[in-house]
């Protein structure tokens, strides 16, 4: 047997001063013999620890072999048989803490780089398929479900329910189907193209798609259970911007990570004026938090032609919530972290714009809840810093807008939706998933939680 | 698609259209406002339902051309479709019997405050009604607000029509008169609904005012048309679009109007730019 790669095959990328000023794909993507080399690494291992950390139960070692015996379309097969999105999973799940983390490899070397092998497949079916024809089911089962918002909890669960042979009809509030993939997550991290085609394959499934429809508002869940449905999916995710409720908030150039993103992603303001949505493009940009939503936005503000961009984080790097890819990712194009600092106002001109944030900084003491080092402020150590856009990306919350209109289904303090562990709500065949249940998380659980929902409904229907 | 079904022009740069779009007008009640998108482009604005009728499915929207957007529209006609128009959004307006209010429209705000004052009257309220425009020709919804209202009253700012003077001048008067206002209900440029607030702070005299601050998605997920209201911070489209008058900071939010005051400019003249040499 030859000896052990002890590396992950690197991925080719964009050179950071260069991209730094467009919105093209950052990671270039695995060449055929990038992903044979990278396949070659994986032991298929008899107990196959990786899938121990798939929320969504893709037979690893089994599209990995496939790659090895270059049956690209055959691992890609593999995959959809669980996964429905895997060119927007290859490029945005943290596979460091999911499978990767448990790869055998991983013990002594670098695990094999599942995600990227994931990604060459689910691209090389794009480029290599001209063959669109529905996915048709064998035969309808006579019974409909209304799954609410296109996010990748309600795009997994439709497209495993009609799997099933249900009718399956999405009701979107935006005009674009996606959710966080296509208002949130920028198109140098997952293009939108990318994005469209997969949400093309759910409805070669037969998924019908209603957009523009807000549910709570254009039509309520009750409504939908008299026009038909015998169940519901709500995957709603958690779309409310936190403000910290500081002075100055109000401030014009002050944004929500969610506005800012969802009009440069969604509303394609970064090609203003071809496009009518605008955007504030400044030259100081500052960004709040320390997750991917703030690396997210810092490294859209460097994009619109910014000459600085801080991220300001209460704690310190080790712990930033995002990804470490991307935290490297924003430090390579030159992002400056401004880590244990807090701001405590935002200070206007007399036009009322953004002209500085005054900070303090903090210092680590002992764990909280979280069982991360609690950041206290530093008594006396203030300072501005002169700005001309702040961008708040400290954390979305839940989105009253269906629930208010539900009141008969349960939702917990914070306003989530409250379920079992099978995503039943308190309201007969409503089911929920994805963000509006757990908080803010990741695609991949977003998806888990569509899944064992469809279980759950295909269970309760079919008894 | 949407596709508009007859259109009006009420007035230079104000226009009428009717709209097919069943959901919408199934659910809409007065107070409430659409988003709309024309076309891939587009920007998503939003705009009061003026009008709906459930049976026929439909739903009219009266606007004035402003900018890029609104302008486009202008330009649309019957048999033509717009790509999006998401609703109803915004909470529906409190309608109750309290008496006597005066309700004032100042500009397009007329096209707001009508559907308001139809239905107060309706719940029996006895209705006193202003409507104001800069001058004659850009005066709408007269005969409308005559039907909706006991009692109608213009002013127009040039004295080219009824009253030469602002809506407040009409309001004083009224105030002045004696006779009990329950409820002052006030919608136009901002700048009116202050000072509008304003007077009836010193009498004493409960207002509300609808606010528009420039939206995006109308849901509550952006947090762009967020204004201050006796010092906490509130979504107008899901929190509104109305308010009680007293404590909206009007100032915060003239000034949040203006953020894309440049934009606007050079949208609009690449625009005219694009028309002229299409029309040659
Ligand atoms: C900027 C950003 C970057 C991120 N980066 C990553 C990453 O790299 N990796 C990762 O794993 N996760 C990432 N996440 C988190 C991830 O995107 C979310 O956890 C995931 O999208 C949640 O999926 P969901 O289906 O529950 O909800 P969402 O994706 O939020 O989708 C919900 C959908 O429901 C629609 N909706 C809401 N209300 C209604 C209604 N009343 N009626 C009809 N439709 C409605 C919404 O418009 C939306 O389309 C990121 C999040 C953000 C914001
Ligand atoms: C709840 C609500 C209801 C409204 N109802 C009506 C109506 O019934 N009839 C009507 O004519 N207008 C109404 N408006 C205002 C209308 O949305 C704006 O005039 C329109 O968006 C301007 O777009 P534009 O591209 O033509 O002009 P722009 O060039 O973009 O802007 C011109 C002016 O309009 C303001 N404006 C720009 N974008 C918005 C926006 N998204 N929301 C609000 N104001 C904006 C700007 O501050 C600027 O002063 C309403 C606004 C809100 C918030
Ligand atoms: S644990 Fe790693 S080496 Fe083993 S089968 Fe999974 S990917 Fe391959
Ligand atoms: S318009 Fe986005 S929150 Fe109100």
């Amino acid at each position: 047997m030859a000896k052990i790669i002890k590396e992950k095959t690197p991925i080719p990328e964009q050179d950071p001063k260069i991209r730094r000023q467009n919105f093209n794909e950052v990671a270039l993507g695995y060449s055929e013999e990038d992903a044979l080399r990278e396949a070659s690494r994986c032991l298929g291992c008899k107990d196959s620890p990786c899938l121990a950390g798939c929320p969504v139960e893709i037979d690893i070692p089994a599209f990995i072999s496939l790659i090895k015996e270059r049956d690209y379309l055959g691992a890609v097969r593999k995959i959809k048989e669980k996964n429905a999105l895997p060119a927007i999973c290859g490029r945005v799940c943290p596979q460091e803490t999911q499978c990767e983390q448990y790869c055998t490899l991983g013990k002594r070397f670098e695990p094999v780089a599942i995600g990227r092998l994931e990604r060459f497949v689910a691209d090389y079916e794009m480029v290599n398929t001209k063959d669109l024809q529905p996915i048709t089911c064998s035969s309808p089962n006579g019974k409909s479900i209304a799954v609410v918002g296109s996010g990748p909890a309600g795009l997994t669960a439709a497209a495993d329910l009609a799997k099933l042979d249900y009718k399956v009809t999405i009701f979107e509030a935006l005009h674009k189907t996606g959710g966080v993939l296509v208002y949130g997550i920028p198109e140098f991290r997952l293009p939108k193209a990318i994005v469209e085609q997969e949400v093309e394959f759910v409805k070669r499934l037969g998924v019908e798609l209603k957009l523009s429809v807000v549910i709570g508002r254009t039509l309520t869940i009750d409504d939908l259970f008299s026009e038909g449905y015998d169940a519901i999916f709500v995957g709603v995710g958690a779309g409310l911007p936190h403000f910290m409720d500081i002075p100055g908030e109000n401030l014009n150039g002050v944004y929500s990570a969610n506005e800012y993103l969802t009009r440069v992603n969604l509303m394609k303001a970064y090609l203003f004026p071809e496009y009518d949505t605008p955007i504030k493009k400044g030259k100081r940009v500052a960004v709040v938090g320390g997750g991917n939503v703030a690396m997210d936005a810092a490294r859209t503000a460097l994009r619109l032609g910014a000459d600085q961009v801080f991220i300001i984080y209460r704690r310190s790097q080790v712990e930033m919530p995002a990804r470490r890819e991307e935290v490297h990712h924003a430090e390579e194009e030159g992002i400056e972290f401004k880590t244990l600092t807090n701001p405590t106002r935002i200070i206007g001109d007399k036009q009322g714009w953004v002209k500085e944030i005054e900070c303090i900084r903090m210092e680590l003491g002992e764990p909280d809840d979280s069982g991360r080092r609690r950041p206290i402020p530093i008594e006396g150590s203030l300072f501005k810093i002169e700005v001309d856009i702040v961008v708040m990306a400290i954390g979305n919350g839940a989105n009253p807008l269906l629930t208010s209109a539900t009141p008969d289904m349960a939702i917990n303090k914070w306003g989530y939706i409250i379920t079992d562990d099978e995503g039943r709500t308190t309201k007969k065949g409503v089911y929920a998933g994805g963000d509006i249940v757990t908080g803010s998380a990741t695609v991949i659980s977003a998806m888990g939680a569509g899944k064992r929902a469809v279980r759950a409904i295909h269970k309760d229907l079919t008894e | 698609m949407f596709k508009i079904l007859a259109k009006k022009i009420l007035a230079s740069g104000i226009k009428l259209f009717e709209i097919e779009a069943p959901l919408v007008a199934r659910k809409a009640l007065p107070g409430q406002f659409i988003v709309l998108k024309i076309d891939e482009y587009g920007e998503r604005i939003p705009l009061t339902i003026y009008e709906y009728t459930r049976d026929k499915g439909t739903i009219s929207i009266i606007f004035q051309e402003v900018g890029k957007s609104t302008m486009q529209l202008g330009t649309l006609n019957e048999g033509d479709c717009l790509s999006d128009i998401i609703g109803p959004l915004g909470c529906p307006t409190k309608i109750e019997k309290v008496g006597r209010v005066v309700t004032i429209g100042g500009g397009v705000g007329t096209a707001v405050i009508y559907p308001i004052t139809r239905s107060l009257k309706e719940a029996n309220n006895r209705v006193t009604s202003i409507i104001g425009a800069r001058t004659r020709e850009l005066l709408i919804l007269k005969e409308e607000m005559e039907k909706a209202s006991d009692e109608l009253f213009i002013t127009t700012d040039d004295g080219s029509y009824g009253r030469h003077g602002l809506v407040t001048d009409e309001l004083k008067r009224l105030i002045d008169e004696g006779e009990k206002i329950d409820l002052i209900f006030a919608i136009g440029p901002v700048i009116m609904m202050k000072a509008v607030s304003n007077l009836a702070k010193q009498y004493n005299l409960k207002t509300m005012v609808s606010l528009n601050s420039i939206m995006v998605d109308g849901t509550g997920m952006c947090g762009c048309c967020r204004v201050t209201v006796k010092g906490r911070t509130k979504f107008v489209c899901v929190d509104g679009p109305d308010f009680e008058a007293e404590g909206v900071d009007f100032d915060e939010l003239m000034n949040r109007q203006r953020i894309y005051l440049n934009e606007e400019r050079l949208s609009i003249e690449r625009y005219r730019e694009r028309e002229c040499r299409r029309n040659g």
